[in-house]
């Protein structure tokens, strides 16, 4: 060690030139993962947003690259607003669903389940996600259609009358469950579950037992420690988790493409609008609608005191 | 002064508690007074969390029986018990204000806003955070959240109250001081205290009686001065300040017996070689070993005939020429001080 400190090697020099200016350091540890975010993902976002204040010439079909609030005024139609209003209903009953599985799931998983048992729920939700996407959404057609699995069962148990009073429910029914709302929303919730489950176990874990023995000791019933303690530490977790099904739902076209009645979702849109049509800017203008959405959801969750317990 | 007659606000009758392999309580049995300030000491694992545990409720015991105020509360949950807990990371609400944290019981039992917001002014008087109710703990020092912590359990004038090692994270200067300030608050407010710490100082300074514990059991109760002054084994002697244990060839050669016995460090006096011992004391010649100088005392280790003593002197400058490594001493102490022990609980 001495020989080297008398004439330092290169690799030395540059390790305590850095080691002297962490500042350097920083600069060329942050560069690159900054240009990607800012050139990536902003730079892209911001040149979306741009698309959408240009507009489609009706009589060329080429686009204007000129400011105008066209494309939006087209948004803004009745047969649009439907588009929005069916995709954002969607996500949100999901949301919920996904909200409601979710915690007593998350719940078992942090207070009770052993370490064994916590390990196998932890496989059985991640499990899902190493398999292809596409061969689950598909596989669920066949769960779902009307020669499948689901209608065989209800069948055997002699509750076809069951199945179908639910599929002759106006709008979310239809001629199967592979053909209908009610399918859409099963195979939504499947496969965006995890990325409820996650943040909601990850923030219940953080809430420490004896606050929970606090409540208790201060005469709270176990219901009243849930409401008064639990849920509200949790639902900064609830909330991370709803970002992700809500905005996942919101822009997904392949689930309602394949499962579901034909009406098509906001993602379904941008996909026929910029691939079929060459309207660019509506397809920006749509893809704009959910950051939009997510933005106020935010916005009102925090006024709602959601983020305190951070 | 503690009455004559006082009620018993918490017993245990040969209670044990099992967790897998490991006896935490080990077939325990006390008494706590009404209105006593009582104390659980003993290393960790030494069962006295556990104990407390068990009185507050958020552990069921294995075997015997632990009453609060004559009631057996064997299968009776936290909530319906008549004791607070103090815990030892405080257990803040940390999505609520101090007002809310404090006022937790109250909303619980819903009182009307109003009335709630006046008791947790006063309870916030009382425990010296007035103005400092619109917080989130997360804006507190460690003190204050302490103190917030014991607002909050307060406030519902438990019958006992029970403290997990509160002032464990505090730093010295503001445990001393919360030391004080829990003893006074104690014969203000007049509710029992059950006292859970390894601080045998704290144990010593606060209570008006202690249990030390050890794996599991109870080596010895009594008032700080019984305790510290008549150690009933070897364990309490050693863990309730500091002693001298003399056992075998060193207890013989010293007394004359190889009966063990423990010796206080300010007990033994150091004299010049030559002197005479008193009249009754036992006495040997000895040349200091070590010494270490504390500040406010200096700490001898002595060399004796058959083993060595560790003895404390006051530095109060006319204590006599100061000593140094080598040099011949006698050491002398009187047979009143010692502690004859008998064999350890284990």
């Amino acid at each position: 060690m001495s020989t080297a400190a008398a004439s330092p090697s290169l690799l030395q020099r540059v390790s305590s030139a850095l080691y002297l200016h962490p500042r350097l350091l920083l600069f060329l540890l942050l560069t690159p993962p900054l240009m990607w975010l800012g050139v990536i993902y902003l730079g892209s976002l911001f040149s979306l947003l741009l698309q959408s204040f240009f507009y489609l010439d009706d009589f060329s079909g080429q686009i204007v690259r000129e400011f105008s609030l066209r494309t939006y005024r087209d948004l803004f139609t009745a047969s649009h607003m439907d588009i929005i209003l069916r995709t954002t209903l969607m996500a949100a009953v999901v949301t919920l669903a996904a909200a409601a599985i979710a915690f007593p799931l998350g719940y078992y998983m942090v207070r009770y389940a052993s370490m064994r048992m916590r390990a196998v729920l932890y496989l059985g939700v991640m499990l899902p996600l190493w398999s292809s996407y596409l061969v689950r959404v598909y596989a669920w057609k066949l769960i779902l259609a009307k020669e499948g699995i689901i209608t065989w069962f209800a069948e055997q148990l002699h509750l076809l009358w069951l199945l179908n009073a639910i599929l002759s429910i106006p709008v979310i029914g239809g001629p199967s469950l592979s053909i209908s709302y009610i399918g859409t929303f099963m195979v939504f919730l499947y496969i965006w579950l995890p990325f409820m489950i996650l943040p909601v176990v990850a923030a219940l874990e953080r809430v420490p037992r004896s606050l929970i023995e606090a409540s208790a000791d201060l005469g709270a019933q176990p219901r009243q420690t849930l409401w008064k303690v639990i849920f509200p530490l949790a639902l900064p977790g609830i909330v991370a988790g709803s970002i992700f099904t809500f905005s996942l739902t919101l822009g997904d076209y392949i689930i309602p493409r394949i499962i579901g009645s034909s009406r098509p979702f906001i993602g379904q849109t941008v996909y026929q609008l910029q691939g079929v049509s060459g309207n660019i800017p509506l397809a920006a203008a749509f893809t704009v609608v959910p950051i939009v959405i997510m933005g106020v959801y935010l916005m009102v969750a925090k006024r709602m005191g959601a983020f305190n317990a951070l | 002064m503690m009455p004559e007659q006082a009620s018993v606000a918490v017993s245990f009758a040969s209670v044990s508690r099992v967790f897998g392999e490991v006896r935490a309580v080990d077939n325990v049995s006390f008494e706590v007074r009404d209105g006593e300030f009582f104390s659980m000491l003993g290393p960790s694992g030494s069962g006295k969390t556990t104990c407390l545990r068990l009185i507050a409720g958020f552990e069921q015991p294995d075997a015997g029986r632990v009453t609060v105020h004559g009631a057996d509360v064997m299968g009776v949950p936290p909530y319906e018990r008549d004791v607070n807990t103090v815990f030892q990371d405080y257990a803040l609400f940390p999505h609520m204000t101090v007002y809310d944290n404090v006022e937790y019981g109250l909303m619980i039992r819903k009182l009307p806003a109003a009335q709630r917001r006046r008791q947790s002014e006063e309870m916030l008087e009382l425990v010296k955070l007035s103005g400092l109710g619109g917080r989130k703990p997360s804006q507190l020092s460690g003190g204050q959240r302490q103190r917030v912590a014991l607002a909050r359990a307060l406030i519902n004038h438990p019958s006992v109250l029970l403290l997990d090692e509160p002032l464990g994270a505090l730093d010295l200067k503001l445990r001393e001081q919360m030391q004080d300030e829990l003893k006074d608050l104690q014969r203000r407010v007049g509710i029992t205290f059950i006292y859970v710490t390894h601080d045998q100082g704290e144990a010593l300074a606060m209570s008006d009686r202690l249990a030390v514990f050890n794996q599991g059991r109870i080596e010895q109760i009594g008032t700080p001065g019984e305790i510290y002054e008549h150690p009933a084994t070897a364990f309490v002697a050693g863990f309730v300040g500091v002693s001298n244990l003399c056992e075998g060839e060193f207890a013989r050669n010293l007394t004359g017996s190889t009966r063990p016995f423990a010796i206080r460090p300010e007990k033994v006096a150091l004299l010049a070689p030559d002197a005479s011992a008193p009249d009754g004391a036992v006495s040997a010649r000895g040349t200091i070993a070590a010494v270490t100088y504390l500040g406010a005392t200096t700490r001898y280790t002595v060399a004796v005939d058959g083993g060595r003593l560790t003895v404390v002197r006051q530095n109060t400058g006319d204590s006599g020429r100061a000593l140094a490594t080598g040099d011949g001493v006698r050491i002398a102490f009187a047979r009143d001080f010692m502690q004859t022990l008998k064999a350890d609980n284990a």
